[in-house]
């Protein structure tokens, strides 16, 4: 057993890091096993390692496979027509991972991809590793599991024929599911071999060659999703698709003002309506207002168990619930607002979060400027409302559920129902849409609950618009005060962000309401303080779409374009000097800010979208560039205004560098989405709340982009040598002050605020 | 008792379910076709559009009742189990266009009704039609590509869809 102390993937952000922990410490005061320690919960090398060898294929062959697919590894059965069943890992939320990730897996192995049959894996620690779809993490931190899986069983499917030939493995190669000896002219399949190929040791990791990029054959191409015809035909695949025999349709309901609990509920009268078979009080049990995938979230509710979503839905509206509100919320997003503005007022009172050099010196010696930014709440929105199908059964449960953490979903019901985590079941199913949203999971916990009270009968709970809209971990709302310089010579000297944000226990940030103290551009400039000041909040807050980011790359690229303007400078010119040298921002990390990487793609996106043209009287190119989850973004927006602010987003073209390409296809259909959804929240989405109650119950008030507002993208990958990273998130930030400074060219108005629809303009 | 037929068969709803049920939710619940998605509830999104005689509608408005004795269409409909995709289905694979995908049985269906009434559609066309959907994954670059794509299959040979 190693004794040396548990460290979380770095890679990943910092609530999955913490998550990861959380698990480890839970699984070693829940098991001793060596194996279950080692393969569960360490890092993706060490899993393949021990999920590659014996243990792990005698666990495969206990679980499925029938004799007619031959099990390599968790990742790969070939059956004797020479087809192949590859696993997908990770939770499908329309990231495209169920595509992408057997992509990898593929290429090692030199399979024919016409040949692949994609299946979602098992969850299982011992397998798999970590199963989360968040933070756009999948690509990254499996692409090396993922290719040693691949060249695993090829390395075993050749020495199956080196030893059938009596020839040296050395010389033989593989392409499309076929092992060839040149010399002797023979060739066998993978569907021939792959019988013996199973008996043989497993190789050493370190003796595995992995293939160089410029032979790849799949990555890197497009190919479409392995689910396209599944969904193109209506097959069920969602979670909210699910049912088993003799099943009930739930709703559940929750108070409007955050945190307030049930006092009494006209239960008696529900339960006499159509098609209601039952309904009861169900009680709070953990915490739903703080983010915690892998604990027990039940807020205390009503529960309808009906014959139908519709009748559950009818009954709903029927109920009359007296709620008591003594510990319930009473924020406001008017007071939040009033609040900021003090605080702003007073950036000596606030925290420093961390400094270098002599700003206060260069705002002595330099034309300052100063501007405060307002960001609102927002919501998921996931096109599926939250649901889960769960079966309590005594001593254990099964569960059906699209959760992008579908082991912390685990970890949470069996701290919720005092189960051991070996009686519980969970299938992962597809998610329509996630975004962050099904990180947590409430709707998970609240299923598991209710079939329990229900006396051990499946239901499926099924939250409605409403219901989704009005109980989310939102995206924070915020503040962010900035002060800067520039010298004589037009030169950015300091940078001072004063972020003002959200706060349960008035210590720290919220979930995804942080800001690190080194965030752009303070990890470039020599003058530079990051201050932070808190607002009592209890809306609750989770990651949404690049956390973080996504509201702050609005407020730091704007107000960056604030300063080119100040010190009379090109856009351009202005922020490729910021960047300054080509370096990492932080040495030797190959998941930091590269200044060289960033100018690239800053420089490679003015080129192709003609930056300094000449535009149409009333239109804009605007600039801005954003790096989040090891990606280097840079947009130009092409924007017009019109008298009444009425905007139009023509194109938006984007320049990425994330590294080598896994799947092209996928690739640039999260780059185009993640620009489509920034257009929808850049200008016309928000979250209020007043009294503790949310104020948009659904998409009237809501309005999400459709397709006539939807802006042309053009994607262009840098496909530089650096590892790959993720891609569904960091194409998101850049785009809302994009369109902010080109409305800002065209009307020498600056947007301050998200929505812009908060100051008038609308699509 | 409803007698409604979806997809070319006659299918009995039985009495335990209130006639007044949007056909959105006798479609899923009870016949459990489950291909038409639940979005909003309230027509904004139009992730339940189905055909009503050849008509895209959305079907968490219409109560079931008011379907009986009409060509009710689902994206189950639209090709048999196993027979060759419509042209607008194969245009959708091979745009790849669906991300999570659970907004594109509504997409596809009003996309074909679309193209039934009007088989080379300009761009205006389809904002006019397409626009009654959201896809929250913001899949519509690909979407109008698609439709697109579909048309110029539909043109080459010569209507079938
Ligand atoms: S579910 Fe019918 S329009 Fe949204
Ligand atoms: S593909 Fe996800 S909502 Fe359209």
């Amino acid at each position: 057993m190693s004794s040396k102390p548990f460290e979380p993937n770095p890679y990943l952000p910092e609530y999955l890091q913490k998550l990861e922990i959380e698990r480890h410490e839970q699984s070693l005061a829940l098991s001793r096993r060596t194996f279950i320690k080692l393969t569960g919960l360490a890092g993706g090398g060490l899993v393949l390692a021990m999920s590659m060898g014996p243990g792990a294929r005698q666990a495969l062959a206990q679980t499925k496979s029938p004799a007619a697919e031959v099990t390599l590894n968790p990742y790969i059965q070939i059956r004797p027509d020479n087809t192949i069943v590859l696993y997908a890992k990770n939770p499908e939320i329309g990231q495209g991972v169920k595509t992408s990730l057997p992509m990898i897996v593929a290429e090692e192995l030199d399979a024919d991809w016409s040949t692949v049959e994609v299946r979602q894996a098992v969850i299982d620690a011992k397998l798999y590793g970590p199963q989360v779809a968040g933070g756009s993490t999948s690509t990254p931190t499996n692409w090396d599991p993922l290719r040693k899986a691949g060249a695993t069983a090829r390395a075993m499917l050749v020495a199956a024929a080196a030893k059938q030939w009596n020839v040296p493995a050395s010389e033989l190669t593989t392409e499309n599911n076929v092992v060839h000896h040149v010399k002797s002219n023979r060739s066998a399949t993978y569907g021939e071999l792959a019988e013996v190929a199973a008996t043989l040791p497993v190789p050493d990791a370190a003796t595995l060659q992995l293939k160089p990029r410029s032979s790849y054959r799949l990555l890197g191409k497009r190919i479409t999703g392995v689910d396209n015809t599944k969904i193109v035909t209506g097959q069920p695949l969602f979670g909210i698709d699910f049912r088993v025999p003799g099943m009930l349709f739930a709703t559940f309901t929750k108070a409007p003002a955050i945190g307030a609990h049930v006092k009494s509920a006209n239960i008696d009268e529900i339960k006499k309506l159509r098609g209601v078979k039952d309904a009861f009080i169900v009680g709070q049990q953990g915490d739903h207002i703080g983010f915690n995938p892998g604990g027990p979230a039940v807020g205390s509710g009503v529960a309808i168990l009906a014959s139908s979503t519709w009748a559950a839905m009818q009954a709903k509206k029927q109920l009359k619930i007296t709620w008591d509100e003594t510990n319930a919320s009473s924020d406001s997003w008017t007071d939040f607002k009033a609040q900021a503005k003090v605080l702003a007022a007073k950036p000596v009172a606030a925290q420093v979060l961390g400094q270098a050099g002599d700003v206060d010196g260069a705002f002595a010696g330099g034309k300052t400027l100063d501007a405060m930014y307002t960001y609102h709440y927002v919501s998921h929105a996931d096109l599926e409302p939250q649901n889960t199908t769960a079966w309590f059964k005594g001593d254990h449960i099964e569960i059906w559920t699209p959760s992008q953490t579908p082991q912390a979903a685990v970890d949470a019901v069996a701290a919720l129902l005092g189960l051991p985590k070996d009686k519980i079941t969970l299938h992962q199913l597809r998610g329509g849409g996630g975004f962050g949203r099904r990180l947590a999971n409430d709707a998970v916990c609240e299923a598991a609950a209710i079939s329990k009270q229900a006396g051990g009968i499946p239901v499926k709970v099924q939250w409605m618009r409403e219901d989704d809209m009005t109980f989310d971990y939102y995206r924070p709302g915020g503040f962010h005060s900035f002060k800067a310089s520039v010298d004589k010579g037009g030169k950015l000297s300091a940078w001072q962000g004063h972020f003002i944000t959200v706060s349960r226990d008035g210590k720290a940030p919220m979930t995804a309401a942080n800001i690190a103290p080194t965030e752009f551009p303070a990890n470039v400039l020599a003058n530079q303080r990051m201050l932070q000041s808190l607002i009592s909040s209890r809306v609750p807050t989770g990651p949404w779409r690049a956390p973080g980011s996504n509201a702050i790359a609005f407020a730091v690229q704007s107000f960056l374009h604030e300063c080119a303007v100040a010190a009379k400078r090109d856009h351009l010119e202005f922020l490729l000097e910021v960047m300054g040298e080509p370096r990492f921002t932080v040495a030797d990390n190959l998941r930091a800010l590269h200044t060289g990487r960033a100018a690239n793609v800053i420089k490679t996106v003015a080129q192709r979208a003609g930056w300094g043209r000449e535009m149409p009287q009333g239109s804009a190119l605007g600039l801005a560039f954003h790096f989040s989850h090891a990606g280097h973004f840079a947009e130009v927006a092409e924007v017009s205004v019109d008298a009444n602010k009425k905007v139009q987003v023509h194109k938006v073209w984007v320049v990425a560098d994330i590294g080598p390409i896994v799947n092209l296809s996928g690739a640039e259909n999260q780059c185009q989405g993640s620009v489509v959804d920034a257009v929808s929240t850049a200008m016309g989405l928000k979250i209020t709340f007043e009294k503790g109650r949310v104020e948009q119950t659904n998409f009237d008030k809501y309005p999400l982009v459709r397709i006539d507002k939807a802006p042309e993208v053009d994607v262009h990958f840098v496909e530089s040598n650096y590892p790959p990273t993720g891609c569904g998130e960091p194409a998101f930030p850049p785009a809302a002050p994009a369109i902010a400074n080109a409305i800002f060219t065209v009307t020498g108005q600056r947007v301050r605020t998200l929505p812009f629809s908060a100051e008038g303009y609308t699509l | 008792m409803l007698s409604l037929n979806v997809n070319g068969q006659t299918l009995e709803v039985g009495e335990d379910v209130d006639p007044k049920t949007p056909l959105l939710w006798v479609l899923r619940d009870t016949l459990g076709l489950v291909g038409t998605k639940y979005g909003c509830g309230v027509g904004q999104c139009s992730a339940c559009t189905v055909h009503l005689n050849g008509v895209a509608i959305q079907s968490c408005q219409v109560p079931a009742e008011s379907a009986v004795g009409q060509r009710i269409t689902t994206i189950e409909g639209l090709s048999a189990p196993g027979a060759t995709l419509t042209a607008v289905q194969q245009a959708w694979v091979e745009e790849d266009v669906p991300q999570c995908g659970y907004c594109q049985a509504g997409q596809i269906m009003r996309a074909t009704a679309l193209l039934a009434r009007l088989p080379k559609p300009t761009d205006a066309q389809i904002d006019n039609d397409m626009a009654a959907n959201i896809c929250r994954c913001g899949t519509y670059t690909r979407i109008r590509k698609a439709i697109h794509s579909a048309a110029a299959k539909i043109a080459k040979t010569g209507g079938a869809s």
